[in-house]
């Protein structure tokens, strides 16, 4: 197993530099260079030239991929065009954690970063616990009923909360509650279109939780619908299997035989792909945060998007590649942790 | 005895597509998303017999409430929205198709060679597969939807519907190849290939003609599923701005654009939404009604099921 954690570790090495070659020719061979959109305003073309310089984008790509990596202050940079190198460089590369400055503020990129990140990691943990809690009653219910009625709505449900585009459900949500239902006491709408918190008013729970309640609700919908429908199938392979009808026959209580026997067995697929979504709270969050005027991870990355901010956007696919590629081995461990059956060799 | 008759009858040889078919027809919520899918089609395809302009703007009918005139309202340039929802239907089922088709291409060869050859081969192109399964794919989609807008390229122009699938497609080939390759891991060991192959046939020959028929069920039923991806992922795009751009209408767009006005006049938000949905929905119910069509097992299933 730890051979195996290893060998794997060591491929998610190369991969990460593979995705970053990919990547990184990608924005810098796009129309205009990286710097057509610098600051999102049209700049003069001998300025752009001094910035290329500062930038060192006037060197060959895979010196530049080679500094944007490992950083370039071990070696002397040419900071005013007169063909000689007069400094040492000041980047550190993004092996060292150093993604360089946004474009668009100036700022260190990983500090925008991590001012987001905490946000989006609220409201997706919050989106997940919630949706985790309603579908796996909802799942094991369905499948020790199957072909009830209540089995029959619920998986009419899950098909729909699967297929419902979820910004169109969240201005659904905003139409409902925000414009059209008002609070009986003090006339104003029920609950708030976008934010995080009020601006007004300092720190208050009702006031943070009255700002989740519609994100959360959009987001958390698809999930129920997904993990209900895994959990339902999941347990419906696990039901007719003979060790579960021994343990009914040695006398023991439905509820001990589904709960104690059947649930453990019918949870490890489900922590897997729990392991597998992890990244999502990272990176899927984009269009319920620009609905919401959410500000995080998404709305931070659709704004670097719209105005081009291309070291903002490198870095946050490259750790969302990162993150994916480690809740990848995540889940594959824990499932041959769960699974005393399952051995990689 | 009824179950080892119908037993006996279900496993008579017949027509692959025959069983598939007559196995689908029994799956209502199947037949049903065929036929509401089938009709979308076809009332897109012909919207050109809708009396409006679905781009020519007329300030006199502007916000229109829908009305036996206009049957969706009309939005804030006056035009027809039911016109643009068939219009951008058009356009949002050719990305979506034009998306699949491009991942069906890209996906099941390299599926094929991986699991046919195996060894360096597959492993190569497995580590492909791996780096693009590990890429925050709608992320990736904005970023390369960002790019391609500025190009000027005529075919690329303003992300036409060939841009917008190119990229989609792109992105979304992975689960194909894996599948595929699964399938042809399994099947290449079987004695009808190896007979194949004694009897002097080709790799091409093998592979085209006698593996990959019959790991085609998988495919179809992916394929369904992917159609109703591609169709979210443009709408997303585009609702971000990304994507189609207007006058040019797609489902995603009109909800985009819809969202300055939304709250005072909620039809324009309310039914191209409302399509995305049913499409989606009718979708993922065909998807289904094809997978339990193509599982030998579920034969047996339904027979038990029924005795």
């Amino acid at each position: 197993m730890t051979t195996y954690i290893l060998r794997r570790l060591i491929q998610t090495v190369g991969l990460l530099f593979l995705l970053s070659m990919i990547l990184f020719a990608l924005v810098n061979l796009a129309p205009g260079g990286p710097l057509s959109a610098y600051g999102g305003r049209r700049i003069r073309p001998e300025r752009v030239e001094i910035l290329k310089r500062q930038f060192g984008l006037d060197q060959p790509l895979p010196v530049q991929y080679l500094y944007w990596l490992a950083g370039n202050d071990w070696t002397q940079v040419d900071t005013n065009s007169d063909g000689i190198k007069d400094e040492r460089g000041s980047r550190k590369g993004i092996l060292r954690g150093d993604f360089g400055f946004s474009y668009r503020t100036r700022e260190p990129v990983l500090e925008e970063i991590g001012l987001r990140f905490p946000n989006t990691i609220y409201l997706m943990s919050i989106t997940m616990i919630v949706a985790l809690v309603i579908a796996i009653p909802i799942g094991i219910y369905s499948a020790v009923k199957q072909y009830s009625i209540f089995d029959f709505f619920a998986t009419t449900f899950s098909f729909a909360g699967q297929a419902i585009p979820e910004f169109w459900l969240g201005l659904l949500l905003i139409l409902i509650f925000y414009a059209w239902l008002k609070n009986p006491w003090t006339g104003e709408p029920l609950l708030p279109s976008g934010g995080i918190s009020s601006l007004d008013s300092g720190f208050s729970l009702s006031d943070r939780i009255s700002h989740l309640v519609l994100p959360v609700l959009t987001g958390t919908l698809g999930w129920i619908a997904w993990y209900s429908r895994f959990l339902r199938s999941s347990l419906l392979e696990i039901l007719p299997l003979n060790y579960l009808k021994s343990a009914r026959a040695r006398g023991l209580s439905e509820r001990t035989v589904i709960y104690k026997h059947a649930l453990k067995n019918a949870m490890i697929p489900i922590v897997t792909l729990l392991a597998l979504d992890l990244p999502y709270i990272f990176t899927g969050a984009v269009l319920i945060e620009t609905i919401f005027s959410w500000p995080g991870m998404g709305r931070l990355y659709y704004q670097a998007a719209v105005e081009r901010d291309y070291p903002l956007l490198m870095a946050v696919l490259i750790i969302g590649a990162a993150f994916i590629i480690l809740c990848n081995l995540l889940a594959d461990i824990l499932y041959a942790y769960l699974d005393p059956r399952v051995r990689y060799e | 005895m009824t179950t080892l008759a119908s037993i006996e009858t279900t496993s008579q040889p017949t027509d692959l597509a025959q069983n598939v078919w007559k196995r689908f027809t029994k799956h209502r919520g199947a037949i049903a998303g065929a036929i509401i899918f089938g009709m979308l089609v076809v009332i897109c395809i012909v919207a050109s017999i809708s009396p409006y302009d679905p781009e020519a703007s007329d300030l006199s009918v502007e916000f229109q409430p829908p009305s036996s005139s206009h049957w969706f309202g009309t939005d804030a340039l006056g035009r027809d929205l039911f016109t643009r929802i068939l219009y951008g239907g058009r356009i949002s089922l050719a990305v979506g198709g034009i998306a699949v088709a491009l991942s069906l291409l890209i996906g099941v060869p390299i599926g094929a060679l991986a699991g046919y050859y195996g060894g360096r081969i597959d492993s190569i192109l497995m580590r492909i597969t791996d780096a693009f399964l590990s890429l925050p794919s709608f992320l990736v989609l904005i970023l390369l939807a960002a790019i391609l807008r500025e190009v000027e390229l005529p075919i690329f122009q303003r992300n036409s519907v060939l841009t917008i699938s190119l990229v989609i497609g792109i992105l979304s080939w992975m689960t194909f190849a894996r599948l595929v390759r699964a399938a042809f891991l399994t099947l290449r060991e079987l004695d009808y290939v190896s007979a194949a192959r004694a009897l002097g046939s080709t790799d091409r020959r093998i592979i085209l003609g006698h593996i990959l028929p019959n790991g085609i069920g998988v495919v179809i039923v992916e394929a369904t599923l992917q159609l109703g991806y591609a169709i979210i992922q443009e709408s997303g795009l585009s609702f971000l701005g990304f994507g189609i751009q207007q006058p040019t209408p797609s489902w995603g767009n009109l909800i985009s654009t819809a969202q300055d006005h939304f709250i005072k006049y909620p039809w324009l938000a309310i039914f191209p939404g409302l399509m995305i949905f049913i499409t989606i929905i009718s979708v993922n119910y065909i998807g289904d009604g094809l997978r339990d069509a193509f599982d030998p097992y579920k034969v047996l299933e339904t027979v038990g099921e029924y005795t």
